[in-house]
């Protein structure tokens, strides 16, 4: 019973499943929006088969032949694991204990830092710059993204990303005043998830016009299949877990209607997220940086602050 | 003025719009009358003067004579540039440009289009 | 840090169009050299135009480039009509100056969308590609093909443009205007495309001059030169229309530079769709052409192009000889990529809009040695395999 709940839903296949249709969703409101047709519903899928088919070409010059070979490995476990603590239905997700808000926080992290490890021994000139560009962009929006992530846990008083589920719209509907700090902190939350995530306008290790393709350059075949559907993993697990603290998650529904609301809520934020990458450019690093600490991390915090106010009062 | 997201009306106004690609080929599009497609040839009207031939850019057409006053036309479509200086320089409008451009064979002998006169 | 890392960009990279071999050195993501080498779109058309008659030769120089193949083709045939000192009528004038018109919207609109593209900005490149389209049907209709439109001839045009036809373009005009005048308003609002271009590969006006720049690249300066107004070829001495310049010197000047000058180019084609003359399309012209030669200027929508044409009194041309615009500016291209970042890259080498197809022509090496060397086949593609081993 475990096994199927780790492997099938709301586990494993489910996650994936679900990682290469919101690509599809992504691909296709990103077309529509420029006035294209976009491409067909199993598009993902054949575009994930046909990477797995394809040769894998190491290139001479690495030295760590063995790292090179697992470090997809482990962001996609990182990835996967991370999506046992989020609450797809109602009933709680697989497992549950205070303070999974901070787990999942930092399984988060782990796939950008082994990006740019992967960027770092695969020893071309443009995979080492979009490595140490990927760590660059790591300092700017992880600090905005956590304490966006603590707004809704100050609010509920609780580190457990269920519980925060579950109280936070009964809060809401108590409190009407809190919807400022959840707002901003969710306003700012979301622009820190696409830097997260790399999509425009912060796509700045993976600029195919700058950098071929940064720190994936050297990439083939089935370890390249395994890093892109770590991304659209981590898009899964980044959306979802935003829903859950700021909008609900599955609640205040049940049972399948309750799944269905997960769906609707995290299909609202992907298409949030499409329209941010069609309406602009990318933006240079160093302007990412001042972006970050200027204009995002100031917003979170003065969010934060807020929240705490209203809470003491 | 700064405004950010000022591309916003136009990615609205697209949700309205119908996709701007044209699903070939499933459709296809209407070609104006002044399209250059492939040359067509009719042996009635040409007198064997060869100024097409002298005046081809790419040397892509041949005239042959196959009796007396009539002569047949070989299009070589693989050298074709589809200028259309051979329909000009033909005082007897003999030659015209059509609008066919489906053209993409497998082999290049297949490219080869020769004229007879009936 | 002070190790410095080579890299090379080209001649097979996402952010270049059409090939060349840049050499940068950087210190992190400063550029702190840059090298250049050209050479990889020869296609030896100045030695093959020898060996065709006048009248093939018109069609073999307006496949030089796709995006400006008016410019060459109808810069050859002033150069043609020059020496034979053939008039050309004034109906053809107006004709040819309205297709040149056209073929700057599209290179300009063109330009838009592939520097959108080099900067991240992917809407911008599908929507302002979506409007070309429409150009290009305009141009469909009028030459009968969108790029390489042969419409020209020594002597005058080939194809007339009807009543029908003219009020299509007064329509596509009107559509094209609401849609360029948006873009002009998000390219002057969005941030983040002002923060990827303000600023950016700064060209200063004495390097502009010294270096010969040309075109949007030298207007975007502040150098006020422009062929049409100051040497006016054609019809352009009779239609009125304004030089835009801008005093910024940077990427976003060459941006306002070009936007405004597609907005003159539908002023200008509404004017010579309005005051279209009537009489004939051409002027005979021998196929000997006497002996003389002429060298031609002409407006391309990346600068000023010249050609030279030598003629002997033979069906043939003696010489022809063929200067784009990309090749004056490609001079200027390193004091703008000098202390500039990595990552500004792209669109400070799409800020001059190159086009390589017009540029690499041939090049004349004068050496003290007499003696002269026959190499086969095989042993120049040995060379160049060593040479690519030595470059990578």
């Amino acid at each position: 019973m475990i096994l199927i709940k780790i492997f099938f839903f709301p586990g494993l296949l489910f996650l994936m499943t679900y990682a290469l249709y919101l690509q599809w969703f992504d691909r296709k409101v990103y077309a529509r929006m420029q006035n294209r047709v976009g491409p067909p519903l199993f598009q993902p899928v054949a575009d994930f088969l046909k990477l797995l088919s394809k040769q894998t070409i190491v290139p001479s010059s690495v030295q760590e032949q063995g790292m090179f070979w697992i470090l997809p490995l482990i962001s996609f476990a990182a990835v996967a694991t991370s999506f046992l603590f989020i609450p797809v239905t109602a009933s709680g997700p697989f497992y549950s204990f205070p303070g999974d808000l901070i787990i999942v926080a930092y399984l988060l992290t782990l796939p950008t830092l082994v990006l740019a490890l992967a960027g770092w021994i695969s020893t071309t000139s443009y995979s080492i710059i979009g490595g140490i560009r990927c760590l660059s962009q790591l300092f700017s929006y992880e600090v905005p993204f956590f304490i966006a992530l603590l707004v809704p846990a100050i609010a509920v008083n609780s580190w457990n990303i269920a519980t925060i589920a579950t109280h936070l719209p009964h809060l809401v509907a108590t409190h009407p005043l809190y919807m400022i700090p959840l707002a901003l902190a969710f306003f700012s939350g979301l622009i820190a998830l696409q830097g997260k995530l790399e999509r425009k306008p912060f796509d700045i290790p993976d600029a195919e016009t700058e950098l071929v393709a940064g720190p994936f350059t050297e990439y083939s075949g089935r370890l390249f299949a395994l890093f892109r559907i770590t991304l659209d993993m981590e898009m899964v697990v980044g959306i979802s877990l935003l829903s859950a603290i700021f909008l609900g998650g599955a609640n205040p529904l049940m049972g399948i209607p309750g799944f269905v609301m997960f769906l609707i809520k995290t299909l609202f934020v992907a298409f949030l997220l499409a329209a941010i990458k069609s309406a602009t450019a990318r933006i240079r690093i160093d302007q990412l940086i001042s972006f970050g600490w200027k204009i995002l991390a100031p917003v979170s915090i003065v969010a934060l602050l807020l929240q705490i106010t209203m809470i003491n009062l | 003025m700064i405004k950010p997201g000022a591309i916003w009306k136009e990615l609205l106004k697209n949700f309205s719009r119908k996709p701007a690609t044209v699903l070939y080929p499933k459709e296809r599009l209407n070609l104006p009358p002044n399209f250059r497609g492939r040359p067509m040839y009719d042996a009635s009207k040409c007198i064997g003067c060869m100024l097409c031939v002298k005046d081809c850019p790419a040397q892509a057409i041949q005239i042959e004579k196959v009796a007396e006053k009539s002569y047949q036309c070989t299009f070589y479509l693989g050298r074709c540039i589809f200028c259309g200086q051979c329909a000009d320089s033909c005082n007897k409008g003999a030659i015209t440009m059509s609008q066919v451009y489906e053209l993409a064979a497998f082999t290049q002998p297949s490219m080869t289009d020769t004229v007879k006169p009936v | 840090m002070d190790k410095q890392i080579i890299l090379p960009i080209g001649p097979q990279h996402p952010l270049l169009k059409e090939p060349v071999h840049f050499r940068f050195s950087i210190e992190g993501e400063k550029i702190v050299e840059a090298d250049i080498r050209l050479g990889y779109n020869h296609r030896g058309i100045e030695k093959a135009a020898e060996s065709e008659t006048y009248i093939q030769d018109l069609y073999m120089i307006e496949r030089i480039c796709g995006i400006c193949s008016m410019t060459h083709a109808t810069n050859f045939a002033h150069a043609v009509e020059e020496i034979a000192k053939v008039e050309v009528p004034p109906r053809a004038r107006y004709i040819r100056v309205i297709v040149a018109e056209l073929e700057r919207l599209h290179s300009h609109l063109l330009w838009l969308g592939v520097a959108g593209h080099e900067i991240g900005f992917d809407t911008f490149f599908m929507v302002a590609w979506r409007d070309r389209e429409v150009v290009m049907d305009l141009l469909e209709g009028i030459t009968g093909n969108r790029v390489n439109y042969g419409i020209n001839k020594p002597g005058g045009v080939r194809k007339d443009i009807s009543d029908a036809q003219r009020k299509e373009l007064q329509k596509g005009m009107d559509i094209l205007e609401e849609r360029i005048r948006y873009y002009q308003k998000v390219a002057l609002e969005e941030p983040t495309f002002i923060a990827r271009v303000a600023g950016i590969g700064k060209l200063d006006k004495e390097i502009a001059i010294s270096h010969g720049a040309v075109g949007p690249t030298a207007r975007g300066s502040g150098i006020t030169y422009d062929v049409r107004r100051d040497l006016p070829y054609s019809a352009y001495g009779e239609i009125p229309f304004n030089v835009i310049t801008s005093d910024r010197g940077d990427v976003l000047g060459r941006t306002i530079v070009r936007i405004g000058e597609m907005l003159e180019s539908i002023n200008i084609i509404r004017y010579a769709v309005e005051h279209l003359p009537e009489g004939p399309l051409a002027a005979r012209i021998p196929r000997r052409i006497p002996a003389g030669e002429a060298t031609t200027r002409y407006e391309a929508p990346r600068g000023e192009c010249i050609h030279y044409v030598r003629a002997n009194g033979t069906e043939v041309p003696d010489r022809v000889k063929v200067r784009a615009p990309t090749m004056a500016n490609l001079v200027s291209i390193r004091s703008t990529l000098l202390n500039q970042e990595v990552a500004d890259i792209p669109i400070i080498v799409a800020a001059i809009d190159p086009c390589l197809s017009c540029t690499d022509r041939t090049l004349v090496l004068l050496s003290n040695k007499q003696s002269s060397e026959i190499t086969t086949w095989a042993e120049l593609r040995k060379k160049s395999l060593a040479k690519t081993k030595r470059l990578l």
